[in-house]
């Protein structure tokens, strides 16, 4: 409608283009720059020697030859280099035969065409001049006349009633959304409740990960760290998710290493310390252990904890101490967990107080 | 061993005399290398003999001369340790045979690791500063045969691996950094012994992993797994020091963004 050029406005640059042409707008500007216009046009060898011009269509022709080779070559590959079970070798050879042979037809191919566009097809330069985006003024006039009209027709001012209530079932349509995706989140269960809690209870043995057996105080000599998940955790209804968050690091350290705070003084077994593995920064498991500066590392954001003073941090990004869980003996000689942690493992989360007492 | 059949001088004159099979330079030969081979086996039996045998008074005195003269000094004459070094009181045999046999020690400089470096000591010497050190206190010994096989479960030993060693020694073994300039070494190419007295000793920042936490044949199994990771070829080709995201993102950025880059000063480059 509004554009009234047709194409003629398509001047080849060096037959056409000149000082006569517009630049599109309406302020000239004394101290303007002249435009510089387009380099003159430069004929390529395949313009001017019909030899060169048949040397590069043969050339363009192989490299499409070449992708029907390639693409034969991946069947062909496919074929010949089958997948052999537990033999990862196989896999390896099939999936690079494969890719490379495939990753050749798909470049030949794209590798001829861009050649064939440069080197064959017409290359003059070609200037097309701006024009205004806005409509004729009958256009403009007519689509508001379209509007009114299309208003009159249908009563859509006229007939509020209808209006009114199409509006309203517009409004109504997704509410039913709203409460089926309400199912998708935690209904019966507080998932902050459940993020404070975790499976160790009192009276709960330390297991080693993965096997599940119990530990007994007089297996973790000095130095030693042990993986630990809490015992029976294999029964859990889910498993990982339990298993996330009980995540605990045991380690044994000289009774006089440790600095214990007040209240904290029976949480310890004869220096055998059991602290969560659960970064508090963003929930990585912080198990690399230092056993002689007894610092712990977290590999994903370098944050240190120092065992020696209850997990404090002494570099990085974590804000929290990672928490201890207080254990003890029971009367066969295993370590036992005197209570859950006393506040939440992991990372910060909206609903975690910032008050949680020892 | 070159008999002078096999030099070709010596071939051509006897093939034209014609007086000498041709097989005899064959048989001679095989019989030669037979008794060097059998010779050589049964001389080095009697000495590995003569070594099980006398876990002696001889090889202690000789590893407490040696113990005196190289160690003395860090870690005190009588194991007591002192300021430059720990005690040795209790480290048991497999401590020296790791310290010692992967070259950690005798320390070339102090530092915050000891770095693994050329083995200063003939066998003879680490076993017998072994035995002299293991005389004094009790710890643990020099592990056996039977468990540095690699023959275990490859599937258990890397499921235990990925809990107890992936964390500092990479999932593939190939280690990774710690903190203020100390590491946990590569695996690869690490003697199964060697790795062995590692979990058992716990060597500088490494934890102790003794047989109540892992058994000796868990450590058998890791040590499995270990070794088939090293011989097993990969199956996603090449693997740039089994290092992740790091050399697979620097590759990625350079030759990827490379070839793209490269293509499109092609694609806009005019042709001649």
């Amino acid at each position: 409608m509004a554009n009234d050029g047709s194409g003629s406005d398509i001047v080849r640059a060096d037959s056409s283009h000149g000082a006569d042409a517009s630049p599109g707008t309406a302020v000239i500007a004394a101290d303007a720059f002249e435009n510089p216009g387009l380099p003159p046009h430069r004929e390529r060898v395949t313009d001017l020697d019909p030899k060169a011009d048949r040397r590069h269509e043969r050339v363009v022709s192989l490299l499409f030859y070449l992708s029907i080779v390639f693409s034969v070559a991946a069947i062909a590959a496919y074929f010949a280099i089958p997948i052999v079970e537990n033999d990862p070798w196989s896999v390896r050879l099939n999936t690079l035969f494969l890719g490379l042979s495939i990753a050749g037809a798909l470049l030949s191919i794209g590798v001829g065409t861009v050649h064939w566009g440069k080197a064959l097809m017409d290359n003059a330069e070609r200037v097309e001049m701006r024009h205004q985006t806005r409509g004729t003024e009958e256009t403009r006039a007519r689509s508001v006349e379209i509007f009114q009209e299309a208003d009159k027709e249908s009563g859509f001012s006229r007939r509020s009633l209808l209006r009114n209530s199409l509006i309203g079932a517009l409004v109504a349509a997704p509410l039913p959304a709203i409460f089926l995706f309400r199912d998708l989140a935690p209904r019966d269960n507080d998932p902050a409740a459940m993020l404070a809690h975790t499976a160790w209870k009192e009276g709960v043995r330390l297991a080693r990960d993965p096997s599940g057996t119990p530990i007994r105080a007089a297996d973790v000599t000095l130095g030693s760290v042990f993986h630990v998940i809490p015992e029976g955790l294999e029964e859990s209804e889910h498993y990982l998710e339990e298993k996330a968050k009980a995540a605990v690091l045991l380690m044994r350290l000289k009774p006089e290493d440790l600095n214990v705070s007040p209240g904290r003084e029976t949480w310890n077994y004869d220096g055998i310390v059991a602290y969560s593995k659960i970064c508090t920064h963003v929930g990585c498991p912080v198990a690399l252990y230092e056993q002689q500066t007894h610092h712990l590392l977290c590999p994903c954001h370098q944050s240190q904890f120092d065992i020696k003073q209850e997990a404090a941090v002494i570099f990085g990004p974590a804000k929290r101490p990672l928490p201890q869980l207080p254990i003890s003996v029971d009367s066969e000689g295993y370590l036992v967990a005197q209570s859950d942690f006393h506040e939440p493992v992991g990372p910060s989360y909206w609903e975690r107080r910032g008050d949680y007492d020892v | 061993m070159p008999s002078p059949q096999r030099m070709p001088s010596s071939r051509r004159p006897s093939r034209r005399r014609g007086r000498r099979s041709p097989l005899a330079t064959v048989v001679l030969l095989a019989l030669g290398l037979v008794f060097t081979g059998s010779s050589y086996a049964l001389f080095t039996a009697t000495s590995a003999g003569d070594a099980a045998t006398a876990a002696s008074q001889e090889s202690i005195d000789h590893g407490q001369k040696l113990f005196a003269a190289n160690c003395a000094t860090c870690h005190g004459m009588n194991l007591e340790g002192t300021e430059a070094g720990p005690t040795l009181l209790g480290v048991g045999a497999a401590s020296v045979d790791f310290q010692v046999g992967t070259g950690r020690m005798p320390l070339a400089n102090t530092g915050p690791q000891a770095p693994e470096k050329p083995v200063m000591f003939t066998e003879e010497d680490i076993q017998a500063m072994a035995d002299y050190v293991a005389s004094v206190s009790p710890g643990p010994g020099i592990p056996e045969e039977e468990y540095l096989q690699t023959t275990g479960d490859a599937t258990r030993g890397a499921e235990l691996f990925r809990i107890n060693c992936a964390m500092c020694h990479n999932v593939a073994g190939a280690g990774g950094a710690l903190t203020q300039g100390k590491y946990a070494p590569a695996l690869h190419g690490t003697s199964p012994k060697h790795i062995y007295e590692a979990m058992t000793t716990g060597p500088q920042n490494m934890p102790v992993f003794n047989d109540a936490n892992l058994t000796p044949e868990d450590k058998r199994d890791i040590i499995t797994a270990l070794k088939y990771q090293e011989e097993a070829p990969s199956p996603g080709g090449y693997e740039l020091g089994s290092l992740g995201p790091v050399a697979e993102g620097l590759f990625a950025w350079v030759f990827g963004l490379g070839a793209i880059v490269a293509l499109t000063v092609w694609i806009t480059a005019r042709s001649n």
